[in-house]
């Protein structure tokens, strides 16, 4: 059986793409595979570790529950993306500056959580922190560095501490 | 692991849809939001032939008040919920329960249709239904049904929606000032399926309790109303030794069977805890 495919046009970050997709594949398939935009990861591919979050029309969704045609008409947003734009700049640094990564599997899909974190709960204690979070796994760091970084950050955008930095 | 092939399709409004629902049976699944729809095939649960992807469909997407209720959308997401001051001002049971749904990341995109549809015993929507008896719209063939939640969860994953019907929407009753609703469930960690939940909607007048219903999630094969546990409540004040004769009447309401999760005990006993935290809350907002 020949597989369906069908057309998509969507943005990836800056880039129009248009071209014919399987329609069994996810949507970080369709960037690692097709695109070369590995930085969205795949851990369970079922919903559960939040490697493959990336941004679909500005909200944080999980890659591997999404297919590639459901994007059709979309604006799809990866690490590489929100890196350049310069979105994620302090949440970077503080993730380098804490060690809030080893391996580092986890990162992509954990920045985009503590990018919702600051701009929507950004009075969170580190409990919340905590429970806002509970959705990406990392096997690495014990977790304890990851609030910490966004913590700091939190932290740094209320008292305006973080001067020169891309907001 | 990757989805087994299949077909698609986005019909372009709920005729089409229908169409397709009716020509391919058991072998199209509807897609909504995905969220769990896409896990199962990608564990290989599901092995559907044709995805009817329905969210090209106008009007599934409102939040609407009614003479009779708020009417939400099939397509309505839990973020959407979440957000919304209608709900939180009028149907705040299932205001509360949301933030217990799974993630943000899959709150964005998972919807108050394909969570009732697909009827999962751990899922919060379906017990809050059935707490407020809410009613759940279907459509087929033959045109709309309305089917009240008391005979819409039928079993593990069995509802009374059949395989032609799309369900559109979900209508609570809007709470009155004489109610009291409150929502708890227990997990491991936040975000993850409840171990054991309960979505209760007191009436009170002047500290007594008239009416109680008492939805339990994760106990059963379906949400389950405990009628023994809400019956012992009327006519009471809520205090500790009600709570004591509520949790004993919970044995006639609940047969949890133990599994990787924990005991039948376990179970029945955390069925206890929610219950006595509830009415501890009822007691203070009294």
């Amino acid at each position: 059986m020949t597989e369906k495919r069908c057309d998509v046009s969507l943005r990836i970050n800056a880039e129009q793409v248009e071209r014919p997709v399987l329609v069994r594949q996810h949507l970080v398939d369709f960037l690692r595979e097709e695109l070369d935009l590995t930085g969205s990861h795949l851990g369970c591919e079922h919903g559960v570790c939040g490697a493959c979050q990336v941004m679909v029309d500005g909200k944080v969704v999980r890659g591997c529950l999404t297919l590639a045609v459901q994007c059709d008409g979309k604006h799809v947003e990866t690490i590489e993306g929100l890196s350049e734009s310069g979105v994620l700049a302090d949440l970077q640094a503080a993730f380098l500056n804490h060690n809030a990564l080893q391996c580092g599997f986890c990162s992509s899909g954990m920045l985009l959580t503590a990018l919702n974190i600051v701009q929507n709960h950004p009075d969170a204690t580190r409990d919340e922190i905590r429970d806002h979070i509970s959705g990406n796994y990392c096997r690495c760091t014990g977790y304890q560095a990851i609030v910490s970084a966004i913590e700091s950050v939190l932290v740094a955008r209320r008292t305006g501490e973080l001067a020169g930095v891309a907001r | 692991m990757k989805a087994p092939a299949f077909d698609y399709v986005k019909p372009k409004d709920l005729p089409e849809a229908l169409r397709l629902l009716q020509q391919y049976g058991a072998g199209a699944q509807v897609l909504a939001g995905g969220q769990s729809l896409m896990a199962i095939m990608n564990l290989g649960l599901a092995m559907p032939e044709i995805l009817v992807d329905i969210t090209g469909i106008d009007g599934l997407r409102d939040i609407q008040e009614t003479a009779h209720g708020i009417r939400v959308g099939a397509l309505v997401t839990h973020a959407t919920l979440e957000s919304s001051a209608l709900i939180a001002q009028k149907v705040p049971l299932l205001w509360q329960c949301v933030p217990h749904v799974a993630h943000m990341a899959i709150r964005n995109v998972g919807t108050i249709g394909g969570s009732t549809a697909l009827a999962d015993p751990a899922a919060e929507y379906p017990a809050v239904s059935l707490a407020l008896n809410a009613t759940i719209t279907l459509i087929g063939p033959d045109g709309q049904r309305d089917v009240a939640a008391q005979d819409y969860f039928l079993g593990l994953y069995e509802t009374a929606r059949k395989e032609d019907e799309l369900l559109v929407a979900v209508t609570f009753p809007k709470v009155s000032t004489d109610e009291v609703m409150i929502f708890d469930e227990l997990t491991r960690r936040r975000g993850d399926y409840a171990l054991c939940g309960l979505a209760a909607a007191f009436t009170v007048e002047s500290g007594v309790i008239s009416a109680a219903r008492l939805a339990y999630l994760s106990i059963g094969d379906t949400p389950v109303l405990a009628e023994a546990a809400g019956r012992s409540l009327v006519g009471n004040k809520p205090d500790q030794a009600l709570i004591e004769v509520a949790q004993n009447a919970l044995v006639n309401d609940l047969s949890p069977r133990g599994d990787l999760h924990g005991s039948a005990e376990g179970k029945l006993h955390w069925a206890k805890v929610l219950l006595a935290r509830s009415l501890r809350e009822l007691e203070k907002s009294a």
